[in-house]
């Protein structure tokens, strides 16, 4: 389903990815951890072009595009329709109603009619376990609330992949298990999903893969058990330790 | 002292003055002070945000194009910009450029409200956060339709409580189309000065009604602020 081949971003002098490859099979869940700054949020961001690589390409489905060329535009936008994003820190649109948020891409980017974008958008915040807060403001909402309806806005527009960067480290702890909840519920209907997310427990029973980056690079990649019980290399023990404090 | 001050201002007469020179400023007010002051903003609004959108846009030619425009309404005098239009512009020998006082006014202001408020749009997009350009960028938007949809309704918000200034701002400035002939409130003033001798009566009274016109707008002004703020927490 993904393919990122020979992956290379720096910003300015700072070389944020150096030769990402990375393979993600239709219906699995990656999980991405990794300390601060290893380039975690970069990658997810790489995967719908919300930055640019120098260099490298990506595939999702049958689309491809090639960062050595140019791209255009429109490639961007088509390519960009087929993932999904959820953002740590939400980022709602605060003048729209949870069902208008949902509504917001089905009517705006695919011309779907209002009525059936509603419509679809009252199922989706019914899967997200919202049915009753449809007609509320951002701000009316919980973080945990606002972060379900972060998630129902992502797949409204029916991306083959869903990319989730932190979603729950800016929630209080309370909060945290109803949105893995929903996520957990999205993998097991079979969704591929890249996750960066430092939540273990999720990563263990949900991840079908582990991947630990640092500085820019994939050093260790592999079953969730593996790489949290057996880490081959010295850099993922220590930060497996570090967390596990 | 006191007394012949206060004998003079509220004699009679005056009493008489100040009722007889009442309606024709009140239609000052209403068919030209009014209209001036909504015809203008409203159009400058709209260069405003196109001026905006165009210093935002990072196409270098838009840009610099609208820099300049901004800049050189923003350090020349509106007074001066008025009588480019209208005495400049109609000395030209070019029927198209030759204005009816009323439309030259318009020309001049909507400009003049153009540059000036594009300024504070400009700010008001760019203060909101850009996690919401990444949202709707998210969900396939292009960069107009995020514009559209998303940042110019939030920036819509922020940008009212310094454009109402500029509106009630621009109420008082309609004063100077008085210098192009055009028949507003103090012209009206102006020419009724001419006949009665009472300057200091009847321009106070013209104040007045600038201030109560102005006081109306900032009550309105808090309205809309309220409305517009209720998606947001307090
Ligand atoms: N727009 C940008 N301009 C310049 N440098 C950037 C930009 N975005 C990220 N960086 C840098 O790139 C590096 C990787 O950042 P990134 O956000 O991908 O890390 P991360 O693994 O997601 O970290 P965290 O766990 O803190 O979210 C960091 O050093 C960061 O400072
Ligand atoms: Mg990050």
């Amino acid at each position: 389903m993904i393919s990122m081949k020979k992956i290379t971003k720096q910003f300015g002098d700072l070389v944020v990815l150096k030769d990402i490859n990375l393979e993600v099979e239709k219906g699995k869940v990656v999980v991405i951890i990794g300390p601060s700054g290893s380039g975690k949020t970069t990658l997810l961001r790489c995967l719908n072009i919300l930055e640019q690589p120098e260099e490298g390409s990506i595939s999702i489905d049958q689309q491809t595009v090639d960062f050595t060329k140019r791209i255009t535009k429109k490639e961007v936008l088509s390519f960009r329709k087929q993932t999904g994003m959820v953002f740590q820190t939400y980022n709602l649109f605060p003048h729209f109603t949870a069902i208008e948020n949902v509504m917001e891409g089905p009517v705006t980017v695919q011309g779907v009619n209002k009525k059936a974008a509603r419509k679809k958008a009252e199922e989706l915040l019914k899967k997200v376990g919202l049915s009753e807060k449809v007609n509320v403001y951002p701000h009316q909402l919980s973080g945990g609330q606002q972060q379900r309806v972060g998630i129902a806005r992502a797949m409204a527009i029916d991306p083959k992949v869903m990319l989730f960067d932190e979603p729950t480290s800016a929630l209080d702890p309370e909060l945290v298990g109803e949105v893995l909840l929903v996520m957990k519920q999205l993998a097991e209907e079979g969704r591929t999903m890249v996750v960066v997310t430092h939540e273990m427990k999720f990563a263990r029973s949900v991840a079908d893969e582990v991947i630990f980056m640092d500085q820019g690079r994939i050093i260790e990649r592999g079953k969730p058990d593996e790489v949290f019980s057996k880490p081959k290399e010295q850099r993922t023990k220590e930060f497996l330790n570090l967390i596990n404090q | 002292m006191k007394m012949y001050l206060y004998s003079s201002f509220l004699s009679a007469e005056n009493i008489e003055i100040l009722q007889d020179s009442f309606l024709p400023l009140l239609k000052g007010v209403l068919s030209y002070t009014i209209p001036l002051t909504l015809i203008s903003f409203i159009i400058g609004i709209l260069i405003a945000v196109v001026t905006a959108v165009f210093r935002i846009s990072g196409i270098k030619v838009l840009s610099a194009a609208a820099r300049v425009y901004v800049s050189i309404i923003r350090g020349t005098p509106l007074l001066v910009q008025l009588f480019i239009v209208f005495f400049g512009l109609g000395n030209l020998g070019i029927d198209a450029l030759k204005f009816e006082p009323f439309t030259g006014a318009v020309i001049a202001f909507s400009l003049n409200t153009g540059a000036y408020a594009s300024e504070i749009i400009r700010a008001s997009i760019l203060s909101i956060d850009k996690g919401q350009w990444e949202a709707s960028s998210s969900i396939g938007m292009s960069y107009l339709q995020s514009l559209k949809r998303v940042i110019l309704p939030q920036a819509a918000r922020v940008s009212i409580p310094p454009l109402s200034n500029s509106f009630i701002g621009l109420v008082k400035e309609t004063s100077l189309a008085s210098t192009i002939l055009v028949s507003e409130m103090f012209r009206k003033a102006q020419e009724i000065v001419a006949t009665t001798y009472t300057p200091l009566l009847v321009y106070v009274e013209a104040a007045a009604i600038y201030w109560v016109i102005c006081f109306v707008l900032s009550i309105i002004q808090e309205r809309i602020e309220i409305r517009l703020n209720r998606y947001v927490k307090t």
